[in-house]
């Protein structure tokens, strides 16, 4: 029988596989990621102070408009000959299917950051006052609220018409929790201004409380019609 | 089919009796029940009150015009579909999460990944079964006529290889319950007669075969049931005579069939 670890793994691998051979997700992630970076760069001309005040905001911003794009591709793949259909009528547990996705997406969307992360620093004159090893934390608590709830309503949105539209409009309301939390921690750690902790322990109960909302609820909503 | 004619039309249940007699084995099991199944699509009915009993270790071919409902009803019986009305049992449960790993379903659309090979496909959808065994991967491959070496993506197969490894995905959990939906839509007609006689074998070791077509010249001589639907209904089943006296409708428009 199908273990939740065993098709986890296997599912996860054929994404990475996949996503390896097309680079759908990762090069339309960049491009966009890229191009808010150059053109905010080039709208304004902040100093290194004033850099320092506006990045957070500006980074995950960036972050969550090039993860929309690689969400919407996470199950357009599965769409494509009506791939989901086979997994739907498997004994393979809906959950393993999520989390595998989850998994994936937080890959992609975190290499994004990793590449885009120089970049950053070089055109905004980035230089934190906080320690790095809490903007690493921050990085991946918040990565992780971006992915957790955007695969599960991305799974939602599959049969609606204009899926592209409608994911951003049902996850950025969701969202905003954590990206309040997400901006307020990375700019208390770049200006060192103040603690981040607050909003690092808020970001991991959103974490929590949505990771398990979603595990919970993703059955039905992969089994809908 | 030369001939046929009603039988029963006054008795339905005792067609339902005689139905599920294995000739064989002697024994009456039912591979699927379908008590009044009405499927609604919005305001379209795509099935209407079906009521029908399959008996184990058939080959039933469905026919009809488009739209008739024979896609609903196979997704029906998989459970992908859920019924607005009606009941369901499916090898004797109506529980169809619990039957899972015995049914295996071969779509309109070929449900494998463009960017993997066949090998690799396999490898996924056995995975989701629990089964690792390469051996079993290539033997399915070669079942249906392909090379287990052939490392080309599917993205890259012509719409007939598609098809094929289709099948081989279908089967690869070794089903009691097998649901074809066109497997032979643009398979060369060598093929086709090929696939026939694997599925003729397939029902010899006991499987229950659901086919869509549209083509049920192919099927002569192996199906065990020619099951006819319009506007959502099965309006006539009709069983080839084994004898040279033709075929024979085992049921009428009404009631269950």
């Amino acid at each position: 029988m199908s273990s939740l670890a065993a098709v986890f793994k296997s599912t996860l691998a054929k994404d990475l596989r996949m996503e390896w051979r097309s680079k759908d997700a990762i090069n339309s992630m960049l491009f966009f990621a890229l191009l808010v970076v150059v053109i905010f760069s080039f709208s304004f001309d902040p100093t290194a102070e004033e850099s320092r005040q506006i990045a957070g905001g500006l980074i995950w911003v960036a972050f969550l408009f090039a993860a929309v794009v690689a969400l919407n591709q996470t199950w357009a793949r599965e769409l494509r000959n009506q791939v989901l259909d086979a997994y739907r009528i498997s004994p393979a547990p809906a959950n393993s299917l999520f989390l595998a996705k989850t998994v994936g997406n937080f890959i992609f969307v975190g290499v994004l950051e990793l590449l885009m992360a120089p970049l950053f620093v070089m055109f905004y004159n980035l230089r934190p006052i906080g320690p790095v090893w809490e903007l690493a934390v921050v990085g991946a608590l918040g990565t992780w609220a971006l992915v957790v709830n955007g695969t599960f309503f991305a799974a939602m949105s599959i049969r609606t018409r204009s899926r592209e539209v409608m994911l951003p409009l049902i996850l950025f309301p969701v969202s905003i929790p954590a990206l309040l939390a997400m901006v307020e921690a990375t700019t208390a750690i770049l200006t060192g201004d103040s603690s981040p902790v607050f909003w690092m322990n808020l970001l991991a109960v959103y974490d929590l409380v949505f990771t398990t909302a979603c595990l919970l609820l993703f059955e039905t909503i992969l089994n809908a019609e | 089919m030369s001939r046929s004619e009603l039988l029963n039309e006054d008795n339905n249940s005792t067609v339902l009796a005689n139905a599920c007699e294995m000739p064989h084995a002697g024994e009456s099991v039912r591979a699927t029940s379908l008590e009044s199944v009405t499927k609604h699509f919005g305001r379209f009915a795509a099935l209407r009150g079906v009521t029908a009993d399959f008996c184990s270790g058939r080959l039933y071919t469905i026919v009809g015009d488009n739209g008739a409902g024979k896609s609903t009803l196979l997704r029906i019986i998989t459970g992908l579909l859920q019924p607005t009305r009606g009941k369901v049992e499916v090898l004797g449960t109506s529980a169809l999460c619990d039957v899972r790993p015995q049914i295996g379903y071969m779509a309109h659309a070929p449900l494998l990944y463009e960017e993997l090979d066949a090998m690799e496909n396999l490898r996924y959808f056995g995975g989701l079964y629990g089964i690792r065994d390469h051996g079993r991967f290539e033997s399915a491959i070669r079942m249906v006529g392909l090379d287990p070496e052939l490392k080309r993506r599917v993205g890259q197969y012509s719409q007939g290889m598609r098809q094929r490894l289709s099948l081989a995905r279908s089967v690869l959990n070794d089903p009691k319950l097998l649901l074809l939906d066109e497997p032979f839509s643009n398979v060369d007609i060598v093929s086709a007669r090929e696939m026939v006689r694997l599925l003729g074998r397939m029902r010899d070791g006991g499987k229950t075969i659901f086919l869509v077509t549209q083509q049920p010249s192919l099927l002569e001589g192996t199906a065990d049931e020619f099951v006819h639907m319009t506007m959502g209904r099965i309006v006539e089943r009709v069983r080839p005579a084994p004898s040279p006296a033709g075929p024979v409708s085992v049921s009428s428009t009404e009631g269950r069939l």
